[in-house]
């Protein structure tokens, strides 16, 4: 890991109406690392991830994608930015009109020049990376179960190898065996890569296994940027009864043996 | 490893093919990611074609970047062969690529190529058959529908505590209420503009105080009625359809059946209820609009005052002209309502069909208003009213 900062947030406000999800919260992504982020239900992760995309208007406060003002850029600028990035939402968020495939070749058709035949190519490819057999790729996503639409949703993502993925709990919904080979599928894509993963999770397994930081928010703000081991000695009481719950226990327990 | 934002400088992908004696080298230069491959797709395909691919060699000596896009299409070239991943595929070294193109190799699989559609005269037949099969299968469906809706009408009334009187009353105020003012305005201008007609035509035969005889006629008997209908269907109709459409496809339905509510009882039922009853009072006030806008024409048009407008009303229109427009407001009323529930029934989980069921709804609902209108055209003449 270096010190080199790929997104920085600064003194981030977010409301909606009189409820306050964030107030002075700050979080720095170097580039190249695994960040996850959790935090309670109602904590405003899912907020912050969508205000770091620009699809929410922060009330305060300074968002930098690689040095640049999220505010400041033009639109051009901003497809750019926009191609460089790649999101799975949380539930998916294909586009339940066009098959898998087309779904996976919307960014590329959008973005690249290139022929047709080669992106069904590339498009086939991403399916396969993203662990779906090859019969799903004609499919429509009202005919996938939750796990394949999940790694549709991810080939999609994946369509532009993107610098930056934001993963909004991407285990959620799968078998405990899915859940691990997805983690292994993206530590590999980080490594192979270069990726920076910003990833939302709940799945203690998936922070240990592949996290290279965790973020935890807390009372309105980032309470907690470090290493999984070094959150284990924090004092601060969400934080404690996260880790060191029954199923912190356990799954610290099964990284151990 | 650590890769900088891409931006616009970055070396473009080149690519030089080399003939050494049996083996083909290929030698990539500059970047191969997915914004730059596009042009090599055909050069590499012809030297697969042309190549035993077991003697293709990549030399990746002067290749920059590579992302899986640019891997994969390297990759290809060698795929065909036994070994593709073999030491001596591959020319010099580079930080990623071979990992990659393995990697990447590992997990496509190749999709079978898609069928060509055909067309031809027998496609054409098969699909008007299909058409022609899908809108009887529609009919039947609807009926079905209908049966349904009204066995559970009926047992609502044996049982009326099983009745859903809010989600009636909040119905009938969507359906009836909020629709009064758009009805009404538009039956005001229908009345205006028949008495203009009116006015105009019959004025050359020296019988302008006749439009009042139109006017009333036909606002009462056909065009209060009718614009009523046609607004439920454009209103509350399509409203029907998608409600319990995006119900259908947020599993909503499902829910409420495995929780034992019957969905009939708790969605159909009360619209239907709704719709029935408020659609002779919309008509009702639809006819109101509809004289008064002809009042007005023929008021300013043909200097008719309202007092002789009204005395010539009620001397020459029988009130049973009121009756049989009145007559027809709830049946046209459970027809739509009914068909738009039954298309919000039938969206599955796609976007694309609610789309199309809420087109189907409007469109089915007013094929029937006016089919039922000459139904009951042909009714009351056989029956002299």
């Amino acid at each position: 890991m270096t010190d080199d900062i790929l997104i920085s947030v600064r003194n981030l406000r977010s409301a909606f109406g009189r409820h306050v999800v964030h107030e002075h919260l700050d979080l720095d992504v170097h580039r190249g690392e695994i960040l996850g982020i959790v935090g309670g239900s109602g904590t405003g992760k899912t907020v912050l991830l969508n205000t770091i995309l620009g699809l929410k208007q922060p009330e305060g406060g300074d968002i930098r994608l690689n040095g640049q003002r999220l505010a400041d850029m033009s639109a051009r600028e901003r497809r750019q930015i926009d191609s460089r990035l790649g999101v799975l939402f949380q539930n998916g968020a294909l586009f339940t009109s066009l098959s898998v495939l087309e779904n996976v070749m919307a960014p590329l058709r959008e973005h690249i020049d290139m022929p047709i035949s080669l992106m069904e190519e590339i498009a086939g490819m991403k399916i396969g990376l993203a662990g779906l057999d090859p019969g799903a790729a004609d499919r429509f996503p009202s005919e996938l179960s939750g796990g394949m639409r999940k790694r549709a949703a991810l080939a999609r993502a994946l369509a532009l190898d993107p610098e930056i993925l934001f993963l909004d709990e991407p285990t959620a919904g799968l078998d405990p065996i899915g859940a691990a080979a997805f983690d292994s599928l993206i530590r590999e894509l980080s490594d192979a890569l270069g990726l920076t993963v910003v990833m939302i999770t709940h799945d203690l397994d998936s922070l240990y296994a592949i996290c290279d930081r965790v973020a935890v928010l807390a009372d309105k703000r980032v309470e907690a940027v470090a290493p999984i081991r070094e959150l284990l000695g924090n004092p601060h009481p969400w934080i404690k009864e996260y880790f060191h719950g029954p199923r912190g226990r356990a799954a610290l327990a099964a990284k151990e043996n | 490893m650590m890769r900088g934002m891409r931006d616009e400088s970055s070396p473009r992908a080149e690519l030089v093919v080399r003939e050494e004696g049996e083996r083909t080298i290929l030698e990539p230069h500059g970047d191969w990611v997915v914004d730059t491959i596009g042009r090599h797709d055909s050069a590499i395909r012809a030297v697969e074609n042309a190549a035993d691919p077991c003697n293709i060699i990549v030399d990746v000596r002067h290749l920059g970047r590579v992302d899986t896009s640019g891997a994969y299409l390297l990759g290809r070239a060698t795929r065909r062969c036994p070994t593709p991943d073999a030491d001596f595929h591959f020319v010099g070294e580079h930080r990623t690529v071979r990992r990659l193109i393995e990697e990447v190799r590992q997990r496509t699989q190749i999709c079978g190529p898609e069928e060509v559609p055909t067309f031809g005269f027998i496609k054409a037949l098969a699909r008007i058959g299909a058409g022609l099969e899908a809108a009887y299968r529609e009919a039947v469906d609807t009926f079905a529908f209908f049966g349904k809706t009204l066995t559970t009408g009926a047992s609502c009334f044996l049982q009326p505590w099983r009745f859903r009187l809010t989600p009636t009353v909040w119905a009938m105020e969507e359906v009836g209420v909020n629709a009064l003012p758009i009805v009404a305005t538009l039956t005001f201008f229908i009345g205006a503009v028949v008495a203009f007609m009116g006015a105009t035509l019959l004025q050359s035969f020296g019988a302008s105080v006749f439009t009042v005889d139109l006017v009333g006629l036909s606002i009462l008997r056909e065009f209060g009625v009718l614009i009523t209908a046609i607004m439920l269907a454009a209103r509350s109709d399509s409203a029907f359809t998608a409600s319990i459409g995006a119900m259908k496809m947020q599993q909503e339905v499902d829910a409420m059946r495995v929780l034992g509510l019957d969905p009939y009882e708790a969605l159909v039922l009360p619209r239907v209820v709704a719709c029935v009853l408020m659609a002779p009072l919309l008509t009702f006030g639809a006819m109101v609009a509809g004289i008064f806008g002809g009042m007005l024409v023929t008021w300013s048009a043909q200097d008719i005052s309202p007092a002789l407008f009204f005395t010539r009303l009620h001397s020459e229109i029988d009130i049973s002209h009121f009756w049989v427009g009145m007559s027809k407001a709830p049946v046209f009323g459970m027809v739509v309502a009914i068909i738009g529930c039954r298309q919000g029934m039938q969206v599955q989980g796609d976007v694309e069909s609610l789309g199309r069921r809420v087109t189907a709804s409007v469109v089915q609902s007013i094929f029937a208003i006016i089919v039922l209108e000459a139904l009951f055209a042909m009714m009351y003449l056989e029956l002299g009213i």
